[in-house]
């Protein structure tokens, strides 16, 4: 973006003594209701703005922002799909927004019957018998899934310590292991990131609990073993859990419960279309088996007769995760989006995310070889090509030159698994012309690297900061707080 | 400290300098991989350490990556000098970046591990 030289100044380096906003005629009174000795003896220093200034200010910041409003945002494992604005109409209807949480239940009829009536379409959409909507967010619904499993498995007087963990996970599995206490076992995956059943054999027996599996795993490949895994693991008395973080590439096509799956989390910011954060409560699931049925958190809703209650279930329930009944603002924004959608267009939004990432995979397979050979669900992991290592090019800097032309990086390094992965996700909701112009630009990058390595390793060249010295952030944080 | 040619590797990248008190690090091939390293979380001193299981905590700007003990054994000292200065571990993996040393339970363990030889070998197999 093109803008004046003194533009990148700070606001306090802008500040000019005396300047101000509009006032109001009468100041505030609350100076005299502090006491005299907690006043402060001199003024702060804060910028002296006029209200042009600030305006001018925040909206320049505003604009350099990479956003999925205004930019192609791949970033892998993240389903960064568009938040359709129909959405947040309908979270922002009076009889949902202006409900109080303490309200009684026939004072919230209509609430409570979207909560019921979306539990009812999440359990049939992933073939499961029980759900909670109270989760925060996903790793909120693995801690909620993994307290599920403590609780069936003290309920049946068993004592199982073990978490299995395939090493292509997502960070949050072991870290929600450890969290409850659990001892993290981790199996090495196959150069595909399967899992070979044979090796899990090895690794569950008396002691497991729980084995946590993405599927599709992290590098978008599904896991075409499920079934033997699934059996294996109910062999050994313990549960399959799946990470759902990948959903959006079975959605309508695959139930996870037909898998053989016991217990899986949703996350409604990827699969079901909910912000990813900007400022807002998340919402998360656990969607499970009549067996884990009555250990989820309450209150849930029943329906009785012609009404909608809340139901404070089996006395066996793990309690509450969260307060009422979870964010439902959120869950408001993900029934519309379900609503929106009939079971045929989930299928589609599974294939269209498939497809569009396949797209860019053929299409960039020549200068960034993918790592795995086959086709790939919803998302790729490419890496590099030869002619761009061999010059001490690294993923860092093909994400750096992606800034330049106006697209947010993928996901890098990780998979841990693949080295230098570059972690691309489309989503459904990109058009052809949009991967054209990716895959261009990544073209392009490729082009700049060889030709002039050093200009790659500079870039970005075109944004107001250049390339941050990650590794002295690291090692010398200069932290205020 | 040994050299590379002297000590011993395990399959998740860690060498080990096989002897009454050995001393264990990263190997060249895996800080090359890390990239910069920025944070060391070491074991303690005395702590007692389980063959494959893990046991010091390393982060590079890229992710954190958990140290497996290559063999059983007690922990009898610690480098701390990787803990203030973490980029030791890039410079000198085996030398002045070694992250602490142990007792084995079973000295003749170590011997059981790749030579260097076998190692430059599993090296090669596994980059794809």
């Amino acid at each position: 973006m093109i803008c004046a030289p003194t533009e990148n100044r700070l606001s306090i380096e802008k500040s000019d003594a005396g300047r101000r906003g509009l006032f109001c005629k009468n100041p505030l009174r609350a100076r005299a209701k502090v006491p005299a000795n907690l006043r402060r003896k001199a003024a702060p220093r804060l910028p002296e703005l006029s209200e042009f200034d600030v305006v001018r200010h925040f909206t320049r910041l505003s604009r350099l922002n990479f956003s999925v409003d205004t930019h192609f945002y791949p970033l892998g494992s993240c389903t960064m799909k568009y938040n359709p604005r129909f959405n947040e109409e309908a979270a922002a209807l009076e009889g949902f927004a202006a409900l109080h949480p303490l309200a009684h239940d026939t004072c919230s009829q209509g609430t409570l019957e979207l909560l019921h009536d979306l539990s009812a379409r999440l359990t049939e959409l992933c073939g499961l018998d029980a759900i909670t909507l109270q989760p925060a967010a996903g790793a909120h619904s693995e801690f909620t899934g993994l307290l599920l499993a403590k609780a069936y498995f003290e309920d049946k007087g068993e004592t199982r310590t073990e978490i299995v963990v395939p090493d292509s996970a997502h960070g949050t599995n072991p870290a929600t292991a450890s969290m409850m206490g659990f001892t993290t076992v981790n199996i090495a995956s196959e150069p595909d990131g399967r899992l070979n059943v044979e090796e899990l054999k090895k690794h569950i027996g008396p002691k497991t609990a729980v084995l946590m599996l993405t599927v599709p795993n992290t590098l978008g490949i599904f896991e075409t073993n499920i079934e033997a895994i699934a059996k294996a693991v109910h062999e050994a008395g313990a549960l399959l859990y799946m990470d759902g973080a990948n959903l959006n590439a079975l959605i309508g096509l695959v139930k996870p419960g037909d898998l053989g799956i016991d217990m899986m989390h949703l996350n409604f910011h990827k699969t079901f279309s909910t912000p990813h954060g900007g400022g807002g409560p998340g919402a998360g699931a656990i969607v499970c088996r009549k067996h884990l049925a009555p250990f989820l958190p309450v209150p849930t809703v029943r329906k009785e007769g012609g009404r909608y209650v809340s139901d404070f279930g089996d006395k066996r329930t793990i309690g509450k995760v969260k307060a009422f009944f979870g964010n439902t603002g959120v869950l408001v924004k993900a029934y519309a989006y379900m609503l929106a959608h009939s079971a045929k267009e989930f299928g589609d939004i599974a294939r269209y995310s498939i497809i569009n990432a396949n797209y860019v995979r053929a299409l960039l397979k020549d200068l960034y070889p993918s790592y795995s050979k086959e086709h790939c669900m919803h998302e790729c992991v490419l890496t590099p090509g030869e002619d761009m290592t061999a010059k001490g090019l690294k993923t860092l800097d093909v994400a750096k030159g992606l800034i330049d032309r106006g697209f947010h990086a993928p996901t890098i390094y990780f998979p841990l698994i693949v080295h230098e992965a570059i972690m691309i996700e489309p989503t459904e909701t990109e058009s052809k012309e949009t991967l054209d112009e990716f895959v261009a630009a990544m073209k392009d990058v490729h082009d700049q690297g060889v030709a002039d390595p050093q200009s790659l390793k500079d870039a970005p060249r075109t944004l107001p900061v250049r390339r941050l010295d990650e590794v002295l952030a690291a090692r010398q944080p200069n932290l205020r707080w | 400290m040994p050299k590379p040619e002297e000590a011993r590797y395990t399959k998740t990248h860690e060498w080990i300098a096989p002897g009454a008190e050995a001393a264990v690090g990263i190997s060249d091939h895996a800080q090359h991989e890390m990239g910069d390293v920025v944070f060391v979380e070491l074991p303690k001193v005395g702590q007692k350490l389980e063959k494959e299981k893990p046991c010091a905590v390393v982060e590079s700007v890229k992710s954190a990556f958990d140290i497996y003990a290559p063999i059983s054994g007690e922990v009898t000292a610690v480098n701390e000098a990787v803990v203030s200065e973490p980029a030791l571990l890039n410079q000198s993996p085996l030398e002045n970046g070694w992250l602490y040393k142990m007792k084995p339970s079973n000295p003749a363990d170590a011997q059981a591990l790749m030579d260097w030889n076998a190692y430059q070998e599993f090296v090669k197999q596994s980059v794809h």
